[in-house]
């Protein structure tokens, strides 16, 4: 990683933690010649390894590739198996899947934005030190994160990699009285949420106006987590099995996750909460749509440092719709659609918190795995952020390097990469020429 | 980096992580109504998925989380016994390998190339392996992920020098003391139960699944019977039977021989 002539920079997870963002950068005349930012996860090979696996198997297993959101694995492995095998899921059960995955966009949401976000706006280290100042924040934080996580109990039976979701629906149909208890807490949630949002939109926000390719779920009539097309603001729509031919992968040293790209021109393309508001702000509620009115954020967002404040509108939106899942839910007849294990290809692709997440699999007639390929939200976000991280530094010559380091730091932070990775510590080299 | 101390006998607790997903770190946050609390016991000194700052070691407590899979990490596993008093493992990763265990029994340069398409620029070991492969553990705790209520109760017991109260009896004394039907017995549902430890809270065969020994094998499980359980009864094959211990504790002494026992 080195280029002749100049000195030579070795970014060396050694001297650091594993899983640390590390940041190179190369600056000549007061100009950035490169920048290059490396994730240093150690492969798992999920994809390998779900190979002669049973179908059945694969959301337990993908959910182990991250603890954070569960959900988004299992109900993308899911949803690929039964579009392999030609089962629908609908009605009762499908209100459930709604709800358990606005618990996950809850808990991961305000995770994110109160205790690894916020953080950043106010110079501080940690939540930790808020709480120092504001005590009743950062209560109000936890329990809001608390409420997500207990939805994914009543519904799933555990916050991390939660055992009651299977192909087809789930293993046993959640508690009345439980799912009823939620309601009253989920209308403090909206008080909660709403309050958060409203502290976080008086932060002083880094200036960045950024052209971006908005890449999300769209079409379906209601905001997106688990339906609908791939959309995008310049005119992108396909179905999810299109997804392969339209974006691409590649593999650069520097990285142990795959960078996504559009396959047409190479270029970066952004998912997650931006993305998704500003392709489908008009589904949101309009008591959430008024929040981010108050919030001070137009119909579309370029800022992305307004990532936290667009979580928190989502945070809102998902207390909202879980209350209306809850309140409207008519138990169905089974807790789960029959699969029969058959030969086929299956796509899947919902809305993680972090953005779309893709999921394909090619069944043999016993039903085992043949072939497998996820593509998370963080690897496609990757030459965004590398995009991102270029503007940032450009305009911020001046700053001196602890300062830049930091802004560095907060810019991979908008994205809520992959939390191991987005509150490591960033190395920042620079090269000033 | 320091920060300010309030209380300077804390002890200070670290937080590590390997190859793992995170989840049995975010245990620790996801202790909404303790968190604060937990923070006035122990000094929080080194813990990256919550703070940007950084106490420099030795650490009173290490929490390790994840396996040992890239020789990168291998090395760094000895730097973090050296700074530690304890140090404890967390999770599934951490004691037995994890699901990333499952390439133990395949060939490690033929994953790398199903996956990446520049195997090259990967640097990975031929098997994940636990923590106490390569240094000494004091306590190993188990979960995919670990029960937050278990790590609270690890914690405080270190801090107070006793012995922590985890159970290590089986699934099945759970499901009895619960008063839950067997779903092995009653609904002919596979079920690892007799060979897992309990702890979970008994989560799926409440819910009408079998388990799927997220808390990994109890203390000398017999698995050549629950094995033959599954064959003679369930009517599984062998490669069924093989599956079911290759999970995410696949790479334990017990689970590891019976399912190789099927290969």
């Amino acid at each position: 990683m080195t280029d002749a002539g100049t000195r030579t920079i070795k970014v060396d997870a050694l001297a650091r933690v594993e899983g640390e963002g590390a940041l190179y950068l190369r600056v000549k005349d007061g100009e950035v010649k490169d920048i290059q930012f490396r994730i240093v996860e150690p492969p798992r090979f999920f994809e390998a390894l779900l190979r002669g696996r049973m179908f059945g198997e694969a959301p337990d297993i993908t959910a182990r590739i991250c603890g954070i959101c569960p959900i988004a694995y299992m109900l993308g492995a899911s949803q690929a198996m039964e579009n392999a095998l030609n089962i629908e899921v609908s009605g009762g059960l499908a209100d459930l899947r709604r709800l358990i995955y606005c618990g996950e966009w809850i808990e991961s949401h305000v995770l994110h934005a109160a205790m690894l976000h916020a953080p950043d706006f106010l110079g501080l280290d940690d939540a930790l030190m808020i709480a120092r100042d504001n005590p009743d924040l950062v209560k109000t934080a936890l329990q809001l994160k608390k409420l997500g996580n207990d939805i994914l109990e009543v519904v799933g039976g555990r916050a991390v990699h939660p055992v009651n979701l299977k192909v087809g629906g789930f293993y046993s149909l959640p508690d009345r009285a439980a799912l009823g208890a939620l309601a009253p807490r989920l209308e403090w949630g909206m008080t909660a949420a709403r309050e958060l949002a409203l502290a976080f939109a008086d932060f002083d926000y880094p200036a960045l106006d950024q052209d971006y390719h908005c890449v999300s779920l769209g079409g379906a009539g209601e905001y997106p987590i688990l339906k609908g097309r791939i959309v995008s603001n310049r005119g992108l729509d396909i179905d999810i099995a299109d997804f392969e031919t339209t974006f691409g992968e590649e593999h650069v040293a520097r990285s142990n996750a795959l960078q996504g790209y559009l396959k047409d021109d190479g270029s970066p393309y952004l998912v997650g909460p931006i993305a998704r508001y500003n392709n489908n702000a008009d589904l949101l509620s309009d008591a959430a749509r008024d929040l981010a009115g108050a919030c001070r954020l137009g119909p579309t967002v370029t800022n992305p440092y307004k990532s936290i404040l667009v979580r928190m509108v989502e945070v809102f939106y998902a207390c909202e719709e879980a209350l209306n899942l809850i309140r409207g839910y008519a138990p169905p007849a089974a807790a789960a659609e029959p699969a029969t294990p058959a030969a086929g290809v299956g796509y899947g692709c919902t809305e993680a918190p972090r953005g779309i997440c893709f999921h394909t699999y090619a069944l043999d007639d016993g039903g085992r795995i043949e072939r497998a390929s996820i593509v998370p939200p963080t690897s496609q976000n990757q030459k965004q952020i590398e995009a991102d991280l270029l503007a940032v530094v450009s305009a911020n010559l001046s700053m001196d390097d602890e300062a830049l380091k930091w802004r560095c730091e907060q810019t991979i932070r908008n994205y809520d990469p992959c939390i191991s990775c987005a509150t490591h510590f960033l190395k920042l080299d620079i090269d000033r020429e | 980096m320091t920060r300010a101390k309030r209380k300077p006998a804390r002890p200070k607790l670290a937080v590590w992580k390997f190859s793992s997903c995170d989840g049995c770190q975010l245990s620790l946050l996801d202790c909404e109504d303790e968190l604060l609390e937990v923070a006035e016991a122990v000094e929080i000194a080194y813990f990256l998925e919550a703070t940007r700052a950084e106490v420099k070691g030795p650490y009173d407590i290490s929490l390790v989380e994840g396996s040992i899979s890239t020789p990168h990490d291998a090395e760094r596993i000895h730097k973090v016994r050296r700074q530690s008093r304890v140090l404890i493992t967390i999770g599934a990763c951490a004691t037995a390998g994890g699901i990333q265990a499952l390439r133990n029994f395949a060939d490690v340069e033929e994953f790398i190339r199903a996956v990446y398409a520049e195997p090259k620029f990967i640097s990975t070991l031929g098997r994940s392996t636990p923590i106490s492969h390569h240094v000494p553990v004091d306590f190993e705790l188990y979960g995919c992920p670990i029960d937050k209520y278990q790590l609270l109760e690890v914690i405080n017991a270190h801090l107070n020098v006793r012995k922590p109260v985890i159970p290590n009896h089986s699934q099945c004394i759970d499901c009895k003391r619960a008063g839950t039907v067997c779903v092995m017995v009653g609904q002919g549902i596979a079920c690892m139960g007799p060979v897992t430890q309990a702890g979970c809270g008994n989560l799926c065969p409440s819910r009408g699944r079998g388990c799927y020994a997220c808390f990994g094998p109890k203390e000398t499980p017999n698995t050549a019977s629950l094995a033959k359980w599954f064959q003679n009864e369930l009517g599984d094959d062998h490669r069924t039977v093989r599956d079911r211990f290759r999970g995410v504790s696949a790479f334990s002494e017990s689970f590891r021989k019976e399912s190789e026992a099927h290969d």
